[in-house]
């Protein structure tokens, strides 16, 4: 069991500036995400767009705005647990929480940040029929273990970088790697393109473009998948067929967790501190709602603020403290590192 | 003054609304979608409009002159689901006076 201050669930920009907030007021943070690295939709959708609208960045890359957000909170030391979603949440009797994850991680916290942002990212799964039959038995989303691979016939789909990369990797793996494509385009980084380019010409991985896969057959495990080419259909003998058309935000188990849902956003006391219905469980950032919300990143920093400034009241309560300015006291990491304003030289003029 | 253009918009329950959709405030015909709540918070305009989603999708139903596909649109629909030869990303329509008259009906949530 994993204990913490605060759970966090949600990696993305808002999540991640709360572990400042709170370190500043000596609470420990820990953070709970289904995406494989730190940032949300900022990592997984864009990190090379430029954002315009972060206070005092006349631009930055989305991307970086993440590094910068992972460094500034370093010295608070906060734990992650990613690649991992939350199911279920229980409300123990002294009031604090137990998160436990898809995976049956359990978390247990004084206070539960939800930071979701739109949900959590899940594949975009494509329209054919009883392709949830398939899921496991040879329909796959996510390649965790590549080596399930090894000597099997494989088709993906699909025409972003991800698509390329697995097909240029598996290209090793698998005894034989399709790529089907609904158009000759696509829209990976170059080297990608380029990298599945040779494989094609040597042979390692046959292309078909444009084509799109309307059929799945097989009695116990797929078998076969049924394709169609300008108008004419192929059947093609395949082990494993990997869709990979993108990852969409759902907002999942959350959803059920009891609190107050309007808009598909969680409901929070307007601007008081953003707790939900039930106490002791904040949302901040785009996963809450309330009149005038915006849903904007700069409003995301500052909701995780005052979210922090009211966790601490639960976690000690009655326990006095004043807001400080980080100019005037500076930081204390639990990392044992101090950040501080250079002190003033006194030096008399003779 | 500006002129407003007036769009017709058949939600995902098949309503037809028509709507006054303003040309001098950089709009895109996803966020008159969202601005005038004709689908549910949280099923349109998901990637915020960089056409990196398809939640926007929509089929034009008349021929109004509308700006080409870009790369980008033309990507996304490729690996989007539910494409129709009209299909468009309202991500990528900004409203101007050429776009008065336009109809167009949003594809189903996928």
């Amino acid at each position: 069991m994993i204990k913490t201050d605060i759970l966090i669930i949600g990696a993305g920009p808002t999540g991640l500036f709360a572990v400042f907030e709170a370190g500043l007021l000596k609470l420990k943070c820990h953070i709970l995400d289904s995406l494989p690295q730190p940032g949300g939709q900022l990592s997984e959708l864009y990190p090379k767009k430029p954002i315009y609208d972060i206070p005092g960045f006349p631009e930055v890359l989305a991307g970086d705005l993440v590094n910068n957000l992972m460094e500034q909170i370093k010295q608070f030391e906060p734990g992650f647990t990613l690649g991992e979603r939350a199911e279920t949440i229980e409300k123990q009797e002294d009031g604090t929480f137990i998160v436990t994850s898809d995976k049956g991680k359990k978390f247990h916290a004084l206070v539960v940040a939800i930071a979701g942002g739109l949900g959590s990212f899940e594949p975009r799964k494509p329209i054919i029929e009883d392709i949830e039959f398939y899921e496991n038995k040879g329909v796959k989303y996510f390649i965790k273990n590549p080596e399930k691979f090894r000597n099997k016939r494989v088709v993906i789909a699909g025409g972003g970088d991800s698509a390329l990369d697995w097909s240029v990797f598996l290209s090793n793996v698998a005894s034989e790697v399709t790529l089907i494509h609904r158009r000759n385009e696509f829209r990976g980084a170059l080297d990608s393109v380029e990298k599945v380019q040779e494989l094609k010409n040597l042979g390692k991985i046959k292309m078909i473009t444009p084509g799109e896969v309307v059929g799945l057959n097989g009695a116990e495990h797929l078998e076969s998948i049924d394709v169609e080419i300008n108008g004419a259909h192929r059947n093609i003998p395949t082990d494993y067929f990997i869709p990979l058309f993108g990852l969409t935000p759902k907002l999942g188990p959350i959803a059920n967790w009891g609190l107050e849902i309007e808009k598909n956003a969680i409901k929070v006391n307007n601007a008081l501190d953003y707790q939900t219905n039930i106490p002791g469980i904040f949302a901040i950032g785009d996963v809450n709602t309330y009149p005038g919300k915006l849903k904007l990143i700069l409003c995301g920093f500052h909701e995780a603020t005052l979210m922090c400034q009211a966790a601490y009241q639960i976690i000690n309560p009655g326990k006095k403290y004043l807001m400080k300015y980080t100019t005037v006291s500076g930081i204390d990491g639990f990392d044992g590192t101090r950040k501080e304003a250079p002190k003033a030289v006194v030096k008399a003029i003779d | 003054m500006t002129q407003d253009v007036t769009i017709k918009i058949t939600d995902r329950e098949g309503i037809t609304h028509e709507v006054q959709a303003p040309t001098d405030m950089n709009m895109n015909v996803m966020e008159l979608v969202s601005a005038y709540e004709l689908a549910p918070e949280g099923t349109i305009g998901i990637c915020g409009g960089m056409a990196m989603c398809a939640s926007c999708q929509c089929y034009v139903l008349n021929q109004v002159p509308l700006p080409e596909r870009n790369d980008d649109e033309e990507a996304m629909l490729s690996e989007a689901f539910n494409v129709k030869v009209n299909s468009r990303l309202g991500c990528q329509i900004y409203i101007t006076n050429a776009l008065e008259g336009l109809e167009i009906a949003l594809a189903p949530e996928s």
